[in-house]
């Protein structure tokens, strides 16, 4: 280091001679002024016509799919769809979610939420939705009121409670989350959770009450780009409870472990 | 150029310039330079702004040329002069021209929504700019993405008395970062996941080598420390190389861009920061790198290995090579990854070798203003010793009789103090200014420092005034999800040359280092302090002050005439270029009365950063980080000077 400052005064002194020539004082000396009076100008204001200089509240919109694959355990095979968008602003979001799976040409778990999305002060990275989910599938329709959150907990979680009600005081909640483990930087290991609980069983679609189903697996994906992920994993989905029993009843399966293939989306 | 060239020469001599170059009458002629955009010169420019394609990857690319060059012509104008560019708009949509760092008229600034309404498709505005200062500046859009697709170039006036910088050759070195992909889908890709082009992610993979190499504990410590905060060490910068690549006058790497030169000349390399999105760090291996010039300002030459320039700022530097071999031109972003290069030959397709990259850097504790926390980097700063800081030995930092730092602010380079909140306050403004002297009123603006201006500085009584706070209370911040951390310790990093420079073995600039070469000409102390948060949201990629981004600030109002302290606090982990239009920002290095005149300033992750601003131009100015999508993203003010 001691060298490095021989070098650079040295190579300063040698190379800018103009500069030892004019020193800083060789500037005006300073210059004592009085206590000077006010002074005020009048800016224009920009016209009316003029456009904003940034745009940060611009209305975009985002569409993504979670799950859009095909489930087989050999004999049976099934198609899945989980994905949601959004239209709006930071701080307001029509938020749409469709979620449902079709197999034999019957479509089951048909959930469809339309909500209203706002970021919850003081909370970094969650948002919390208003709104209504209706029921559309192959069985009877439903509707519901919804509340919920969603967004980031801490260490990366990716976590969606939302609660329901409905006529006659009917509650129902559901639990998703995910984690996005990174093997490699396109290389992701994705393990996911969906729970559903209800207060009062619903015989016509099959539910009964307390936790009625678990959809949960493991995927992996490569990124081609953060756009486009070809995976696939291992999902067990299964019922439970009171559930189970009115699935055992209609000599439907109670549990099922399939291999899954899809991709991950977004736009 | 339809300009007199008899009368542009007869003006130099005049000036008695020729004396000062060694002889070298002709300084633009003596360049040599391949694929640089054209050096137009004289009082009067058209500049056509046009669609063009271009192909820097293997893939046709929607691009704006100027006057058919990307970038756009070097423009070459004379301190003194009154320059009228007739800019014209081919394009199918409205845009602008704003010259950075210039000291013009607000009107002339081209800010659309502030100075204009911008230039509709199919019109010419013509900018008439008197030229009241000197130095290497530039000009870009203030328009969305334009500038992220060419509309940029160089600007570099000369100076009306004599150069106090000798040098026998003279380039441009202007840097900037090209996409393949458009800025409006680049734009809205950040919104939707901030993190899309982080491609240095924590992986399975690192964790094990990090394991092996630190310890499984503390590691599995570090990553929990992390993810608490959902937050990632490696986010350097939001837009990398894995979409940009890297241009030096508009050259990728590959088409090696040459400066010639014989051994032995003094060569006046003039370095400006185009890109929108990416700091570089810029060295000559081989060369020393004497640094006389910043944002256009003199500065007291220091010799450095090495160089960190912020997006839209400047460093003219001058190297002399000796010995009849080439070298290299190496200008890396802080995120790595690619670079941009170039290369100074005594002839024409001489290559040297290029560098290594250095490694990917790491964001620390210290970076989130959490410096008592392990991993802190405050050794970094403390542990400065004097001899790498020549000419610094005897400056404290902040501390200089008549333009002190308040006492209590936590300005200890060795920081990591716990932080004054009572001292976070925020814009706000009614406070008495001082007003403005006959004097003053009739040079606005204030000319910039040179041989000739001399210091103003008010009667004894007003040299002890105290700069008032701008806002009491405790509850500065509007702590919404706008905001993911405030920095509990922040602390001028005005030695530490900054992330993924500490210890590398290079002698790096620092903001320290920059000593004007002329004494400021605004002695006044400040009558108010404008304290400003910079706030964000990384996720959900919002950006503002105060927690608040521009659709949701009022502007910022200062009295004509009065002088006022910025004090930044950066409470992001990322640095934030911030660039005041129309009026210096003396940043307060410890210089003192020869503080530099900056235009763009770093603002370091959990930094506290304060420079003087005299208000001397009326009119709405732009204040903004000069990183393009947190500006589109909401980290913009307007200040008001009035």
């Amino acid at each position: 280091m001691r060298s490095n400052l021989a070098l650079q005064l040295g190579f300063a002194g040698v190379l800018l001679p103009s500069f030892a020539a004019m020193p800083a004082c060789a500037q005006a000396p300073e210059t004592p002024v009085d206590a000077p009076p006010a002074t005020s100008v009048d800016i224009p204001t920009p016209a009316p016509n003029w456009p904003k200089p940034v745009k940060d509240n611009r209305v975009l919109t985002f569409v993504t799919f979670d799950q859009l694959e095909g489930r087989t355990n050999g004999p049976n095979t099934s198609f899945r769809w989980d994905g949601q968008g959004w239209i709006g602003t930071d701080f307001n979001k029509l938020w749409i979610k469709s979620e449902g799976i079709v197999s034999n040409g019957v479509t089951s778990d048909g959930d469809h939420e339309f909500l209203y999305d706002r970021p919850i002060p003081h909370v970094r990275y969650l948002d919390w939705q208003a709104g209504a989910r209706v029921d559309i599938d192959s069985g009877p329709r439903r509707a519901w009121l919804a509340l919920g959150v969603q967004g980031l907990a801490p260490y990366f979680f990716n976590f969606e409670p939302t609660f329901y009600v409905r006529d006659g005081g009917r509650v129902a909640g559901r639990l998703q989350g995910y984690y996005d483990l990174y093997l490699r930087q396109r290389l992701i290991l994705q393990p996911q959770v969906e729970m559903n609980f209800y207060s009062q069983p619903d015989r016509a679609r099959g539910i009964g009450t307390g936790l009625s189903d678990i959809d949960g697996g493991v995927r992996v994906g490569y990124q081609f780009s953060r756009k486009f992920a070809p995976y696939i994993g291992y999902v067990y989905s299964g019922v439970f409870g009171q559930t189970a029993t009115f699935s055992r009843q209609s000599g439907e399966p109670t549990g099922a472990h399939q291999f899954v293939f899809g991709i991950w989306l977004w736009h | 150029m339809p300009v007199s060239r008899r009368g542009f020469v007869q003006r130099i001599a005049a000036a008695g310039v020729a004396a000062l170059v060694g002889g070298k009458f002709n300084r633009a002629d003596a360049e040599t330079i391949t694929h640089s955009p054209a050096i137009l010169t004289g009082t009067h420019f058209d500049l056509a702004i046009e669609p063009h394609e271009v192909d820097f990857t293997g893939k046709r690319r929607k691009a704006i040329k100027i006057n058919g060059s990307l970038p756009g012509p070097t423009l070459k104008w004379r301190e003194g002069d009154t320059v009228t560019v007739a800019v014209t708009n081919h394009l199918p949509e409205a845009t602008s021209i704003h010259w950075h760092g210039m000291r013009i008229p607000a009107e002339m600034d081209g800010v659309p929504g502030l100075s204009f309404a911008g230039i509709a498709p199919g019109e010419t505005f013509v900018y008439r700019i008197p030229v009241v200062q000197n130095g290497t500046y530039w000009y870009h859009s203030h328009h969305g993405g334009q500038e992220q697709i060419g509309l940029l170039g160089a600007l570099v006036i000369e100076p009306r008395d004599k150069d106090p910088i000798a040098y026998d050759r003279d380039y441009v070195v202007l840097l900037s970062d090209w996409s393949d992909t458009d800025p409006d889908t680049l734009n809205s890709n950040l919104k939707k996941q901030s993190d899309y082009y982080n491609y240095h992610k924590r992986t399975a993979g690192t964790f094990i080598d990090d394991a092996r190499n630190k310890g499984l504990r503390s590691t599995v410590q570090n990553r929990l420390k992390w993810g608490r905060t959902d937050m990632t060490p490696t986010d350097i910068a939001d837009v990398n190389s894995s979409t940009y690549i890297y241009l030096m006058n508009g050259n990728p790497p590959d088409a090696n861009w040459t400066a010639q030169f014989n051994p032995g000349e003094r060569v006046r390399l003039r370095f400006i920061n185009g890109s929108v999105m990416t700091i570089f760090d810029v060295r000559i291996p081989g060369l020393p790198i004497t640094v006389v010039q910043a944002d256009g300002n003199c500065v007291q030459p220091v010799t450095v290995e090495e160089f960190r320039i912020g997006v839209a700022e400047t460093y003219d530097v001058i190297v002399q090579p000796h010995e009849d071999n080439a070298y290299t031109i190496f200008a890396q972003p802080e995120s790595r990854g690619s670079y941009a290069r170039g290369t100074l030959a005594p002839r024409m397709g001489m290559t040297a070798e290029i560098p290594p990259m250095d490694p990917y850097p790491h964001r620390t504790m210290a970076d989130m203003g959490m410096g008592g926390m392990a991993q802190m980097k405050g050794t970094k700063m403390s542990g400065m010793s004097s001899d790498q800081m020549p000419g610094m030995k005897d400056m404290q930092i902040g501390g200089n009789s008549n333009n002190s730092m308040p006492e209590k602010k936590g300005m200890d380079m060795s920081g990591m103090k716990e932080g004054d909140l009572s001292a976070m306050s925020h814009a706000h403004m009614d406070r008495p200014t001082e007003p403005l002297n006959d004097q003053l009123a009739g040079m606005t603006p204030f000319p910039q420092p040179g041989p000739r201006t001399t210091r103003l500085m008010p009667p004894p009584s007003q040299m002890m005034a105290r700069p008032t706070q701008t806002r009491e209370g405790e509850v500065p911040l509007h702590l919404g999800p706008e905001v993911v951390m405030v920095a509990k310790n922040t602390s001028p990093r005005l030695r530490d040359p900054g992330d993924g420079l500490d210890g590398n073995g290079r002698r790096v600039l620092t903001y320290a280092d920059l000593r004007a070469l002329y004494r400021g000409v605004d002695g006044r102390p400040p009558t108010r302090e404008i304290i400003l948060h910079l706030t964000g949201n990384m996720e959900r990629f919002i950006w503002g002050f105060d927690g608040r981004k521009f659709s949701q600030a009022e502007p910022i109002h200062l009295k004509l005439g009065e002088r006022v302290r910025f004090v930044l606090i950066n409470d992001t982990m990322m640095e934030h270029p911030m660039h005041l239009h129309g009026l210096w920002s003396e940043l307060e290095n410890g210089s003192g009365e020869f503080a530099p005149y900056k235009h763009t300033l770093i603002v370091k992750p959990a930094e506290r950063v304060t420079y003087l601003v005299s208000a001397d131009t009326p009119g709405r100015w732009a204040f903004h980080c000069h990183l393009l999508y947190h500006m589109e993203w909401g980290m913009f003010r307007t200040v008001i000077v009035s």
